[in-house]
């Protein structure tokens, strides 16, 4: 890099096409490249999303055809210029959109049908982007709910809960709407592992949060991997997220443009040019 | 200048009315507010739910009396309450059933329940004046007084009496353990704390596992309890009537509101707060004040700044004001 140090061009948020990308910005077009891996639909993966169609209500579709997988203990990312559906996906995935057609499987079961609470139950845990805590319970109760569905004791959990985020433990009788930005993303997801969940999924955790904190967060969020669960993340900051990443996955008007592991994606010169900013 | 006959004064004719009165209110808003927090709508039906909890509370009252059964020094009602509460708990759970679920299952806007509880209000209404009438009814009965004027007057040598009425004590030991087994079940129990997150995070809830259903249901039964004690104690203080339960509707939203809508400590504080408002608003000074001034300054007039017809007034206005300057209420409830 010889240029100088532009906030506004760093490496963080977006690169599509927007006020910051002067000139001609390349297009985005999907599965077009024939180079990356193709997305694992083969090959069952422990969670996997298969041809999702599917969009809000009667409206038109938003997912078309969009693929995602991940194995035990991976990281996944979905990439993505805004729009692109990749909020939906999750969303889908988690099944708080109907499909239209493509299945979810969950250990080699079906669960395209089960309701989000059955989804919980089965070992998924989620969460959203935004009002992702009980703002006005205290840290601890966050927690406590968290567990609701459990009836065995649940203080491991919670002690390796604060051990993973030890803040939290500092102020475990605030009320969780008093913390920061990014120490509420960390009562976010301890609520979300406190169904001992076997997917973890992530829906912008970083949004909002200064720098530093976001390298903490996808620090913590590596270390959930290590224990065997496996994570499933939408992601602003493409190319932080894309280098945590086992198995990358760009979409593009709903469907997947690339897909590859993290190094891959990284590496691949049309990701990097059309998306990721040269 | 006689400043402790003035005290007596005032406790006599203000602070023990008004506290009284306040633990009511409280409790009813206590009822409005849990309901607002879960079921997120205005419920109109409140003060005839107090009613129904009431008039169920009399007759079981008057059988308990008839069979000779009485609860010593103590009012009859409070054997019968817990029967009230019972058949106000399955009223509400029905209504709940066959009218608000229907609307629930739609997501219809707040604004249409609170309609629909308007409705509800008219037909529970027509239920109480069925089954008890539309008369007075007095059913205190036990000891009246905890302290007597002319024995007050006796013991003090003082020129003011003190009375203070057993109701009104019951009214205020209940009250006081009511909420607190209210906050020991929001705060230290599970289901409890699974209300508070509903209140506080409905999605979230749901995809904490929550049941929807069960925490309405829940509430319900919690709303029929606070409303049926709050109604009775009132009756007991007073004497109950269908129409003026009717009425209370106005000063109980207004605590509620007042207090911050779906905040429990809220409640509890516009509760006294309008009570306050309202008795020493309409209440004649005049005795007070002579007893404070020096000798040869008495005033001549009632220092009443308002006649009790206006008691209503009182609400209306704060509710007002609340509403213009402060719409989530003092204790930051959810904004109306």
């Amino acid at each position: 890099m010889t240029e100088a140090y532009d906030p506004l061009r760093d490496d963080r948020g977006n690169r599509d096409i927007s006020i910051t990308k002067i000139g001609n910005p390349p297009v985005l077009t999907p599965a077009e490249n024939r180079e990356t891996r193709p997305a694992p639909g083969a090959v069952r993966a422990f969670l996997t999303a298969e041809a999702m169609v599917g969009g809000y209500g009667r409206g038109a579709n938003i997912l078309n055809g969009c693929t995602v997988a991940a194995e035990k203990g991976q990281i996944a990312v979905i990439v993505g210029p805004n729009g692109a559906g990749k909020s939906t996906a999750m969303k889908a995935v988690f099944g708080m959109l109907e499909l239209r057609q493509g299945t979810v499987t969950l250990d080699g079961e079906d669960i395209t049908r089960l309701k989000p609470q059955e989804r919980v139950a089965r070992g998924m845990a989620f969460v959203p982007q935004t009002r992702n805590i009980f703002a006005s319970l205290s840290v601890e109760e966050n927690l406590e709910m968290g567990a609701f569905l459990r009836r065995d004791d649940i203080s491991r959990t919670m002690e390796q809960v604060y051990t993973l985020f030890p803040i939290l433990k500092e102020k475990r009788r605030q009320p969780a709407g008093e913390l920061s930005g990014g120490q509420r993303q960390q009562v976010a997801v301890g609520r979300a592992l406190m169904t001992e969940p076997k997917v973890l999924m992530l829906d912008e955790p970083t949004a909002g949060v200064s720098p530093i904190v976001m390298d903490e967060l996808f620090d913590r969020i590596i270390e959930v991997a290590r224990q065997g669960i496996t994570i499933l993340m939408v992601e602003q900051n493409a190319r932080q997220a894309l280098e945590i990443a086992d198995m990358g996955y760009v979409l593009v008007q709903g469907a997947n443009a690339y897909s590859g592991t993290g190094r891959e994606l990284l590496a691949d010169p049309m990701v990097r040019k059309s998306f990721l900013g040269g | 200048m006689e400043p402790l006959n003035a005290l007596v004064v005032f406790l006599n004719f203000v602070f023990i009315p008004a506290a009284a009165y306040g633990a009511q209110l409280a409790l009813g808003a206590l009822g409005v507010t849990l309901i607002y927090g879960i079921l997120r709508f205005s419920n109109f039906a409140h003060g005839d739910t107090m009613a129904f909890g009431t008039a169920i509370t009399i007759l079981v009252t008057f059988a308990l009396q008839g069979a000779g059964v009485t609860f010593g020094p103590l009012p009859t009602a409070l054997l019968a309450l817990p029967v009230g509460i019972a058949a106000t708990a399955l009223l509400v759970l029905g209504t709940d059933r066959s009218v608000y679920r229907f609307y629930r299952e739609r997501k219809a806007a707040p604004v249409i329940l609170v309609i629909v509880s308007m409705g509800v209000m008219f037909v529970m209404n027509g239920i109480v004046r069925f089954i008890i009438g539309v008369e007075d009814v007095v059913f205190t009965d036990g000891a009246r007084f905890v302290i007597d004027a002319r024995g007050f007057r006796e013991a003090t040598g003082l020129a003011e009496g003190l009375a203070l009425r057993s109701t009104q004590v019951i009214t205020l030991v209940t009250a006081a353990v009511a909420v607190a087994l209210l906050f020991w079940f929001l705060n230290r129990t599970r289901t409890g704390k699974s209300m508070r997150a509903f209140s506080d995070n409905e999605d979230l809830a749901l995809l904490s596992g929550i049941s929807p259903e069960r925490v309405v249901a829940i509430t319900w039964i919690i709303v029929a309890a606070l409303a049926t004690t709050a109604g009775v104690l009132y009756g007991l203080d007073k004497s109950f009537k269908a129409f003026t339960y009717f009425q209370l509707l106005l000063p109980i939203f207004a605590a509620a509101i007042v207090g911050g809508l779906g905040n429990p400590v809220g409640a509890i504080a516009g509760g006294f707060i309008i009570a306050f408002s309202e008795v020493m608003v309409t209440y004649a000074w005049r005795k007070v004040v002579a007893y404070l001034l020096p000798e040869g300054l008495e005033p001549t007039s009632l220092l009443q700044l308002m006649s009790t017809e206006y008691k209503f007034a009182v609400s209306f206005a704060i509710l007002v004001i609340v509403l213009l300057f402060r719409p989530t209420g003092l204790f930051k409830g959810q904004s109306v």
